[in-house]
């Protein structure tokens, strides 16, 4: 592929916490527009493999090209204003601020973002609770708040991190929706999933993460012949 | 002359106003000591030495210089700041990720020798300085008199602790602050240079505290003990507020100068202990204080 269609290439990626060696060498890419899974049983990396992009985690060697740079060595702050949004695994929603303070807080880092408007249209819940303290909201709304919040900011690459889990079925079904909605606007989206079943219909391309490396990529298209890669490392 | 409990009213006014003057110390100081312990998970120790330094400032460029007060309220927060700054890149900023026993003991050494090098320098008597011009003298408010400097130091202590207080709680700059304060990591990933804000809110921490010098240097003497006579009193009212909050660090402060200039009213012998009186109960009872949160 070539770099212009490249949004992010992880090449032999390491991280650490600490003295503990997290990361084994992740390989993988990202072109603009698709969207990629990591797949991977519980502990394998793939959070791990989010916040070495974003500059999270201790020490950290390899290659991360971001929109065309080096980032491996930079600051977080400088990373997010490349295009990045980030929504973590534990949401990360701030108690101390009100929704609507939650959502205007990640800073603009292009023109590209969603209007609020839009945003309230897409979770028509944050618009009745945007004065409500973070705290306050359910998992359901706190979700929401975690990814509309970084589609406002103009942020092109979305590092979504198991927002499906411990959700009811019809709030997991409108999170794929609004995934759904996010692809055809143009984002690029690298979900990181647990739950198979969500991530498989929304993923052009996916990645298996076992003991900090990947250890099979998949195309969309070749789902059908390698069922049993699958079984072996997600069994599904 | 009228009286309650048999006090006359006029002292009990004197008081009054005498425990809001220290009160606006407190809460300024504290306030200070709150955001920085916040922000960088510090118990800056070293504030009372820097509320010092702002009075040295202010008396050193009037001396020296013939910097006048109203040049160096506005001078002096700005050196204190700029030195706390120096300091938090130095040797702050390393200690960040330990315990907070290692950022209260340099701090307290820091304290020392700040100190020490003042007194080193102009020995522990007093330096005068005088009130300025525009300040002297008393509004008669037909009840009794109020000092002008007096009533200059509440004033202008209490906006400053609103101001602060609207910085942080309403504006947009504030909400990045809370945010960090809360969850740095992931404040960082947004983009928001985490770093520089820990940096500035100790250079405005430590302002806060040389203002509150510069306001002290004409009512009190510029001495180099004058921080640590005042920082433990401070201390205390930080812990009967709560680390945490800024509103209650301010009423905190306030109401406990109210409370000391009464005690000092109805029972002048405790009027040096009933501060630490209310922080042993408050620590029996509620032990994050008054408006923190348990933990
Ligand atoms: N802060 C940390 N310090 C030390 N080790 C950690 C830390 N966070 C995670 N780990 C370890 O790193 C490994 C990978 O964790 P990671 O969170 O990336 O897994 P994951 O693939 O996201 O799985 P899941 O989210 O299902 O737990 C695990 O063995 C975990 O115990
Ligand atoms: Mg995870």
């Amino acid at each position: 592929m070539s770099p212009a269609t490249e949004y992010l290439r992880v090449t032999g990626l390491h991280a650490f916490y600490g003295e503990s060696h997290i990361l084994h060498g992740m390989d993988f890419r990202v072109n603009r527009g698709e969207c990629v899974t990591l797949l991977g049983r519980n502990g394998a990396g793939r959070t791990t493999t989010l916040k070495a992009i974003l500059g999270l985690t201790g020490k950290r060697t390899g290659s991360i090209m971001l929109n065309g740079r080096e980032v491996v060595a930079w600051p977080p702050h400088r990373i997010a204003h490349l295009g990045v949004g980030y929504c973590p695994e534990e949401r990360g929603i701030y108690a101390s601020l009100s929704a609507e303070e939650n959502l205007m807080l990640p800073p603009q880092v292009s023109s590209e973002g969603l209007a609020l408007g839009e945003i309230y249209a897409m979770f028509p819940n944050l618009r009745d609770r945007r004065k409500s303290q973070g705290s306050r909201l359910s998992g359901g709304e706190q979700q929401m708040l975690a990814l509309a919040r970084i589609l406002r900011t103009g942020a092109r690459l979305l590092l979504l991190d198991e927002i499906s889990e411990g959700l009811a079925p019809v709030i997991v079904q409108k999170l794929g929706e609004v995934i759904r909605q996010l692809k055809d606007k143009g984002f690029t989206i690298v979900l990181v999933e647990q739950n198979f079943r969500f991530a498989a219909p929304l993923a052009d391309r996916m990645y298996i993460v076992e003991h900090g490396a990947v250890v099979a990529e998949i195309e969309r298209s070749e789902l059908e012949q390698k069922r049993e890669l699958l079984q072996e490392f997600l069994g599904v | 002359m009228s009286e309650v409990f048999g006090v006359p009213v006029q002292a009990l006014l004197g008081q009054l106003m005498l425990g809001l003057v220290n009160g606006s110390f407190y809460a300024m100081l504290s306030l200070g000591l709150a955001v920085i312990f916040g922000m960088l998970n510090i118990i800056n120790f070293a504030h009372g030495a820097f509320y010092m330094m702002g009075a040295f400032i202010a008396w050193m460029g009037l001396e020296y210089l013939g910097i006048g007060y109203w040049w160096s309220l506005f001078l002096a927060p700005v050196g204190v700041g700029l030195l706390g700054i120096a300091i938090e890149r130095s040797m702050l900023q390393w200690l960040y990720k330990l315990d907070h026993l290692y950022g209260l003991l340099l701090t307290f050494g820091l304290a020392l020798v700040l100190e020490g090098l003042f007194r080193d320098l102009y020995g522990v008597s007093g330096q005068p300085y005088t009130i300025p011009d525009e300040l002297t003298g008393a509004f008669n408010l037909g009840f009794m008199f109020l000092p002008k400097y007096r009533a200059w130091i509440i004033v202008s202590s209490l906006t400053v602790c609103f101001f602060t207080w609207f910085m942080i709680e309403k504006t947009r700059l504030g909400a990045y602050l809370r945010a960090a304060t809360e969850n740095p990591r992931l404040t960082q990933a947004f983009g928001i240079n985490v770093p520089l804000m820990v940096m500035l809110t100790y250079g405005f921490g430590v302002a806060l505290a040389g203002f509150a010098g510069v306001l002290a240097a004409p009512a009190l003497q510029v001495s180099p003990l004058m921080g640590s006579h005042l920082i433990i009193v401070v201390f205390a009212v930080v812990v009967i507020g709560g680390m945490g909050s800024i509103l209650g660090s301010i009423l905190t402060g306030l109401g406990l100068g109210v409370i000391e200039g009464l005690t000092k009213v109805f029972y002048p012998e405790a009027s040096a202990t009933v501060v630490f009186f209310i922080m042993v109960l408050v620590l029996l009872l509620r032990p994050a204080g008054l408006f923190g949160r348990e933990k």
